[in-house]
């Protein structure tokens, strides 16, 4: 589905992703690990098309996509969260999950100021779709808040439903355990697994947190200072002697 | 800490007489070829002095005069009120739109002819509040040259009745859709643009307009400005005491009635309260349509709309050329009501005084923006006697608005959202 060769993101002289390489299948998880700084986060924008990599090759669904602009990655099916949650706070929780489905809508002018049974239909599908994610992530009596006002677990689950009414084929999660309590971190596994199994979705995943990564990854890569260290199982990562003393050893 | 502020105090005082005093203590004073250095009267050299002696004062006790103004804020009645519930402000607020539309109704009726005049600017205001709250509320781009888009369906309807003898019917789409047109070929320098930049460049293009008016003299008459443009009729009918146009006959001669200059202007002012009404409506639906939303988003985070497939391109588009067309709407009523536009009437205070609007009225609320644009347009009126005076009044209502309720009158109210519970089951999904 995603095939990453040999990416490549030069800052000045800074080489933040050195020859990155990664591949996310059809219904895999697909983790990113890698110490603080290493790179993780800008191979994410590379992907995703805030920044256009200097090297490398990304093709998702086939297609070269490296260096379109993102919000076109983001229509192909390719939707990600961001480290530090981005919301639209002075929105309601309804609200952003229905400027996430533009797509579903008509957006012609003359049919929205008419309300044509096209425009009410699609409007009326969005809103259940955003009901049922809604519900799906716990967030349903919070419908008509702003998002601003959440507590902080809500927000991240918001931000992941949000990506799903859009009703992506790949999900790119920034660190979505940051900041949980272990309670919050286990509903976060569980929907992460449910994701995969259930509506068909790839993940791919930046994670500090190493049992949840180590529990559901079908594969791991391993990056460190921007170059690629390991990639494979969470076993062979677990047991490789170079992710243990570079990564795992200092924690 | 006291030396220190002491001997800051002295430094901004030195300033201030450095700056002063030549400005206004020297004159420069021409006598045949020559030009020669005068004093000036004793009463500048004290005012200069005084001057001085205030700055060195308030920077000296700078910490305790700002605390003093901390404590003016919990004076603010407004400070601690709760907030209304979500529910009820909405329909406070339904009730409060109907009240004013029903009250402007009955308006012309009851009022004089001064007020009904008036009141026909403050629903021009109103449609440029509303079309404003567009560009700066809810999608949150400052853009300081509205007034240009706002000359630009004025002009319209001048020059197309001057040279073409268009209507008013007839120029008021052109005019709109003409403004519309050059809100979009603004848009796209100004895509990258943010914040400082965008206004600047705004701000510019205001400038550029005006200027271009004022000299393409053989086009708009240049500062002369265009006369004799028409009033609206009504199903062909005139409302002044001879018919001007071939093919019209007159309001009052229809109906047997004497004639009476206030026809006219209720005649304008009715229908400057429907063009209003039909911007809020329209304004109103496209704020709950997609469109609308994707405004809000880009506003809130642009990086964020960007991720979830939304091109900045075609929302900063839209918004500026929404805002625009209803400019062009009001520039057009404009250009009738006063029936003489120059570019005099185009500068960029008026743009001010319309973003004033909107920022008083509370960023994105539509019942913040007309109760704003009725306060901003009638208070100077009221304060006619203080006319030297108004601006400093009016800059003084805007701080203390800053200060005290920097949300705006009214913050806007969001729309509520009955969702039916969806089972969330797993197979009616996909
Ligand atoms: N826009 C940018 N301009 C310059 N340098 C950047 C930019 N973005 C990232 N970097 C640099 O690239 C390196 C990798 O940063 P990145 O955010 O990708 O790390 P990360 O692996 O996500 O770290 P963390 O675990 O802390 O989130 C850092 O040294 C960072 O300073
Ligand atoms: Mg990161």
């Amino acid at each position: 589905m995603l095939e990453v060769r040999d990416l490549s993101m030069r800052f000045g002289g800074l080489l933040a992703v050195d020859q990155v390489s990664l591949d996310v299948g059809e219904r895999e998880i697909v983790s990113i690990i890698g110490p603080n700084g290493a790179g993780k986060t800008t191979v994410f924008n590379c992907i995703s098309g805030f920044y256009r990599p200097t090297g490398g090759k990304i093709t998702f669904k086939g297609r070269p996509i490296q260096g379109k602009p993102d919000y076109k990655i983001s229509r192909m099916g390719m939707v990600r969260t961001f480290q530090h949650v981005r919301l639209f706070s002075k929105m309601t929780v309804v609200e952003n999950l229905l400027v996430a489905q533009h797509r579903h809508l008509n957006t012609n002018l003359f049919s929205g100021l008419v309300k044509t049974p096209d425009y009410r239909k699609r409007e009326e599908k969005s809103l259940e779709r955003a009901a049922y994610w809604l519900e799906r992530v716990g967030l349903m009596e919070m419908a008509n808040r702003d998002a601003g006002n959440l507590a902080y677990g809500q927000q991240r689950r918001l931000e992941i439903a949000r990506c799903m009414v859009t009703e992506p084929n790949v999900l790119m999660l920034d660190e979505p355990a940051a900041g949980l309590n272990p309670n919050e971190t286990r509903e976060l596994n569980e929907l992460i697994v449910s994701l995969k199994e259930d509506y068909c979705v790839s993940v791919l995943l930046i994670e500090h947190d190493m049992s949840l990564v180590m529990g559901i990854s079908d594969r791991i890569n391993v990056i460190n200072q921007g170059r690629p260290l390991a990639s494979g199982t969470p076993e062979e990562i677990r047991s490789n002697d170079d992710v243990i003393k570079a990564y795992l050893g200092e924690e | 800490m006291i030396a220190q502020n002491f001997r800051h105090a002295l430094f901004c005082a030195f300033i201030t007489l450095v700056i002063s005093y030549p400005i206004l203590g020297l004159n420069l004073e021409a006598q045949g070829i020559s030009i020669k250095l005068t004093g000036a009267e004793t009463q500048t050299y004290v005012g200069i002095a005084l001057a001085v002696l205030i700055v060195f004062l308030f920077q000296l006790f700078r910490p305790a005069i700002l605390g003093g103004l901390g404590r003016v804020k919990a004076l603010n009645p407004l400070v601690d009120r709760q907030p209304m519930p979500q529910e009820k402000r909405i329909r406070f607020e339904r009730v409060a739109l109907v009240l004013i539309v029903l009250g402007a109704m009955f308006w012309p009726f009851i009022a004089s002819r001064g007020a009904v005049d008036l009141a026909t600017l403050v629903l021009i205001y109103i449609i440029l509040g509303l079309g404003l709250n567009v560009v700066v509320g809810l999608a949150g781009l400052l853009d300081l040259g509205y007034v240009a888009f706002y000359a630009v369906g004025a002009y319209t309807f001048g020059l197309l009745s001057q040279y073409y003898g268009f209507s008013f019917w007839m120029s008021l789409p052109i005019g709109a859709v003409l403004a519309a047109a050059f809100g979009f070929v603004l848009g796209f320098p100004v895509l990258r643009l943010r914040g400082d930049y965008l206004a600047i460049v705004t701000l510019g293009f205001g400038e550029i307009i005006r200027i271009l008016l004022n000299n393409l003299t053989d086009l708009t008459n240049g500062p002369d400005g265009i006369g004799g443009i028409p009033d609206p009729t009504l199903f062909g009918m005139e409302f002044g005491r001879r018919v001007k146009v071939e093919g019209n006959t007159s309001f009052h001669e229809v109906f047997n009635i004497p004639y009476d200059s206030t026809h006219k202007v209720i005649f304008l002012y009715l229908i400057t309260l429907i063009l209003a009404v039909f911007t809020l409506f329209i304004i109103r639906r496209l704020i709950r349509m997609p469109v609308g939303r994707s405004w809000e988003a880009l506003r809130e985070d642009e990086i964020a709309a960007r991720s979830l497939g939304l091109s900045r391109t075609a929302v900063k588009l839209s918004a500026f050329t929404i805002g625009a067309f209803f400019a062009g709407f009001a520039g057009t009523i404009f250009a009738s009501k006063q029936g003489f536009i120059s570019p005099e009437s185009f500068v960029f205070l008026e743009s001010a005084i319309v973003l004033a609007i909107v920022v008083l009225g509370g960023m994105g609320s539509q019942l913040g923006v007309i109760l704003a644009a009725i306060a901003v347009t009638i208070l100077p009126e009221l304060a006619r006697e203080f006319s030297e005076y108004r601006m400093l009044v009016f800059g003084a209502a805007m701080v203390l608005m800053m200060v005290w309720r920097p949300q705006g009158l009214l913050p806007m109210t969001r729309v509520h959202i009955n969702l039916k519970k969806q089972e969330a089951g797993v197979t009616d999904h996909a």
